[in-house]
């Protein structure tokens, strides 16, 4: 009585264990479906992800994102089939590569650019404008005879 | 000092020619990355019969235009006619991908509008159309001999489309 007993215990422990594992590797699917869904960018409304569309074609390349990651491809072979099919325009963050180099660093150029400017124009104002010694005796005694004659 | 006060301009016209060319561009056409790659595998069904399966082998081996329609779409029934037409006077094959439709809809679509089709591929679920990169219908592609997708052109086929783009590019595979 007492094995039969041991034995339903741990049987029930198994299949328990495993249903739990079942439904953590099917929420990891999921987070790592909507992670991916997330850098995909719905090809028909154009400014959506496919997670935040309701387009159908979103829906579809939804339902293809978690087939694929079923199936055992990692998140970035997934990205990388939508990238062969619907190049890179499907990819909601441009990729660094050659014709996006502008794209990346464009701004940081302009804002090197502006400062080197910025700092140039203002060293050169300093320099162009030195500093006036005050007047001398003689100096102002003329200034003096100057006003004096005015008046 | 002349080209310091004119910098500023020139600066704006570069601008502006930015802006001028992006404004030129419809943004809805996005370059196709499948030109001159192998027409994607697939494995459907016939739209008429769910039986019969389709695949890559029974549409390639000669020219053909595969065009993508759903009888949901409503730039395809002004686009319908001319591929009629093609199949009556220009020497092409001419397949369909009924996409996103049901058999039914699908079936009463092309029997009120007529079949210009040499097949219909049933694809309820895009899994060909996102092979194709497809986007929305109508799309067309014409594929060479050797089973190649060689342009993909989005939208209506309208008269000037064929004349002045699709049937030339036809005419050069055929010379291949």
């Amino acid at each position: 009585m007492k094995i039969i007993h041991a034995i339903f215990i741990l049987f029930s422990l198994l299949v328990s264990g495993s249903a739990l594992a079942q439904s953590s590797t099917e929420a990891e699917l999921e987070a790592r479906a909507r992670e991916v869904g997330q850098s995909l960018r719905c090809v028909v409304c154009q400014n959506q992800s496919i997670e935040e569309s309701d387009a159908v074609l979103a829906e579809d390349m939804r339902r293809l994102v978690r087939k694929r990651l079923e199936a055992g491809d990692s998140n970035a072979d997934v990205i990388n089939f939508m990238q062969d099919r619907y190049g890179d325009f499907v990819l909601l963050k441009p990729p660094v590569q050659t014709n996006t180099y502008l794209l990346w660093f464009g701004p940081f150029i302009l804002l090197f650019g502006m400062l080197f400017w910025f700092v140039r124009k203002t060293r050169k104002r300093s320099e162009t404008s030195p500093v006036i010694p005050p007047l001398d005796d003689e100096e102002k005694q003329r200034l003096e005879r100057l006003l004096g004659d005015e008046q | 000092m002349k080209m310091k006060t004119i910098l500023p301009l020139v600066l704006f016209a570069v601008l502006v020619g930015f802006l001028a060319f992006g404004l030129t561009r419809n943004p809805a056409t996005i370059d196709s990355v499948l030109i001159d790659t192998p027409f994607p595998e697939f494995e459907l069904t016939d739209l008429y019969d769910p039986d019969q399966v389709v695949t890559k082998a029974d549409l390639t081996g000669e020219i053909v235009l595969v065009n993508v329609f759903g009888s949901w779409c409503v730039a395809c029934v002004q686009e319908h006619p001319k591929l009629v037409e093609l199949s009556n006077t220009a020497n092409i094959k001419i397949v369909g991908v009924d996409w996103r439709d049901t058999r039914e809809n699908g079936m009463a679509w092309l029997k009120k509008y007529g079949d210009p089709y040499h097949r219909v591929v049933f694809d309820a679920d895009s899994l060909l159309a996102i092979d194709l990169g497809i986007t929305g219908a109508p799309e067309s592609y014409l594929v060479d001999k050797q089973g190649d997708i060689r342009y993909k052109h989005v939208g209506i086929i309208t008269d000037q489309v064929w004349d002045d783009i699709l049937a030339p590019i036809v005419v050069q595979l055929r010379t291949e």
